[in-house]
């Protein structure tokens, strides 16, 4: 696989997480909770509405410093949002080195606006970009940083089914290329057999299960082990098919 | 679209009935929806809007001719044109706009500048704000003409309590509008700043401070409507030049036309600025998704 060309050798796990705790008042929606991911692995978070997936998330971000337990993460990450959250005022290759020290390079953020098929939209304001054009520049602005974790908040959830899937194609087609550790958040099973390594199932503050998928890429919906994964994810989720509890 | 043209599109107009009648039977619960071109050539807006103040005008000049308005209470229009084109040959018009103008703008520079001052001060810090954003929130209360007195007692009655005067006022728009703007950009984008690396000073230059800038041009056009009120009275402490001067001096002679010259550069005056933040939007504002200037 080609990330596994990316992975540095020397280095150890991309993400490591132990005795994870985040409280909201009494609430603990995080609770011990424990996660390796490795170099250029790339990991789905399943879970409902409220299990706090997305705290966990943000917590990895350095988003959320009010946690207790251990946490390792890599200096580069990057995150695109559920929102492109592009700033308005600026336009849109602008937007893409936002942060970036030094002079900013617009040659590079043509590049990266090319890499996801929006080269043509660089010198336009956010406002006029349709929704699925909008997420693309939020993930070029996140890899032109070269990071060694991704991290992707539901970021295909506000988008129409023909876009999703582009941009789902998209996501696995930049990650091979960039060999960066990724973890999506996501509430779409679907979604996360189609991309991941490994897909978590969070639920009471901890991960109750994890799948690895062997499945060989591009995935096919139509596979019957395809089904069948995401038949048990389902279940694990509380949904069973067919039958709704 | 105005309710009249909603109104017309739903209600089925007697003219569809009959065109429906004439490509096939009439049915009654079919509506032909007329596009708007075809509604027949209206009087262009411009000519719209312009036929009220022509209205008045006329009426005005009627009401002077016949003699209802007497000169000594309100000169006519043709009076009015007369006296200015006077006052502009003499060059006292141009010599008091000049004057006066140059009060209003340093002022607004000089109270314009505190006000930001302060708003970025407050905005971006919480000692700041604990500091300055309660004492401003009271002091905007008092009216600013109500300081008339206490600035003349500080500054005498040249030229510092009009400008005096003329900052005071035109700081607390702008601090409020500025202060709202700040605090009211978007969390998740500054969010989002914080994970691209931005730094402090970074976070407030490319995300804070653009996103308070559609609220800080309102705050100046409030600003520099407040200016000329400010202007207006601070002309009454003893002018020797300027627009309030020539009021001043036309009143003791009962001057109703040259009055109303100033009246009218005043309402000039208030337009040319107004003209220019829409500008000032129109160039800094384009990224706006409810900008619809250009």
């Amino acid at each position: 696989m080609a990330t596994q060309l990316h992975r540095r050798l020397n280095a150890p796990a991309a993400v490591a997480v132990h005795g994870l705790t985040r409280s909201f008042g009494t609430r603990r929606v995080i609770d011990n909770l424990d996660l390796n991911i490795q170099p250029g692995e790339f990991v789905a978070l399943l879970g409902a509405s409220g299990c706090g997936k997305s705290t966990l998330l943000r917590i990895l971000g350095d988003l959320d410093p009010e946690f207790s337990g251990e946490v390792t993460v890599p200096t580069r990450r990057a995150i695109a949002f559920q929102a492109p959250r592009l700033m308005p005022w600026k336009r849109v290759w602008r937007n893409v080195l936002l942060g970036l020290p030094g002079r900013p390079d617009r040659a590079r953020a043509e590049r990266a606006l090319d890499e996801v098929g929006i080269g043509h939209r660089a010198d336009v304001w956010p406002k006029v970009l349709s929704g699925g054009e909008a997420q693309r520049a939020s993930l070029a602005r996140a890899l032109v940083r070269e990071p060694d974790l991704l991290l992707l908040d539901e970021p295909f959830a506000a988008l129409d089914a023909l876009t999703r899937l582009k941009a789902q194609a998209l996501v696995a087609e930049l990650w091979q290329r960039h060999g960066c550790a990724v973890l999506l958040v996501t509430h779409d099973v679907e979604e996360a057999i189609l991309l991941a390594d490994r897909v978590l199932v969070m639920k009471d503050g901890v991960i109750a299960h994890q799948e690895s998928i062997a499945l060989p890429r591009p995935r096919d919906v139509a596979d019957p082990e395809f089904t069948r994964i995401r038949g048990e994810l389902l279940d694990w989720l509380g949904v069973r098919q067919g039958a709704a509890h | 679209m105005s309710i009249t043209e909603i109104a017309r599109g739903y209600a089925p107009p007697r003219e569809a009935e009959s065109a429906a009648g004439s490509s096939g039977p009439a049915r009654a619960d079919l509506v032909r929806l007329t596009p708007a071109t075809a509604r027949g050539a209206r009087v262009p807006r411009w000519l719209r809007r312009t036929t009220g103040p022509v209205v008045l005008v006329a009426l005005w000049h009627l009401a002077s001719s016949t003699g209802i308005l007497p000169a000594e209470v309100l000169a006519g229009p043709g009076t009015v044109l007369s006296s200015a084109a006077k006052l502009i040959e003499s060059g006292e018009l141009q010599a008091a706009i000049v004057v006066s103008m140059s009060r209003a703008m340093t002022g607004l520079a000089i109270g314009g500048s505190i006000g930001v001052l302060l708003a970025v001060l407050s905005g971006l810090t919480r000692l700041g704000e604990d500091m300055v954003d309660a004492p401003m929130q009271m002091l905007r209360t008092v009216p600013n003409v109500a300081l008339i007195p206490l600035l003349i007692i500080w500054f005498g009655i040249g030229e510092a309590p009009k400008i005096a005067l003329i900052a005071l006022a035109t700081a607390f728009p702008l601090y409020l509008n500025v202060y709202a703007g700040i605090r009211g950009v978007d969390q998740s984008l500054i969010e989002a700043g914080r994970t691209l690396g931005l730094s402090r000073w970074g976070l407030v230059r490319h995300v804070i401070l653009p996103g308070a800038l559609p609220n800080a041009l309102v705050g100046l056009r409030y600003s520099l409507g407040i200016a000329w009120l400010a202007l207006v009275f601070g002309e009454q402490i003893n002018a020797t030049a300027g627009v309030g001067y020539l009021m001043a001096n036309a009143r003791e002679f009962f001057q109703t036309d040259v009055i109303v010259v100033c009246l009218v550069v005043y309402a000039f005056l208030g337009l040319a600025v107004d003209l220019v933040v829409r500008t000032l939007e129109r160039i800094f504002l384009s990224w706006r998704p409810s900008f619809t200037g250009a």
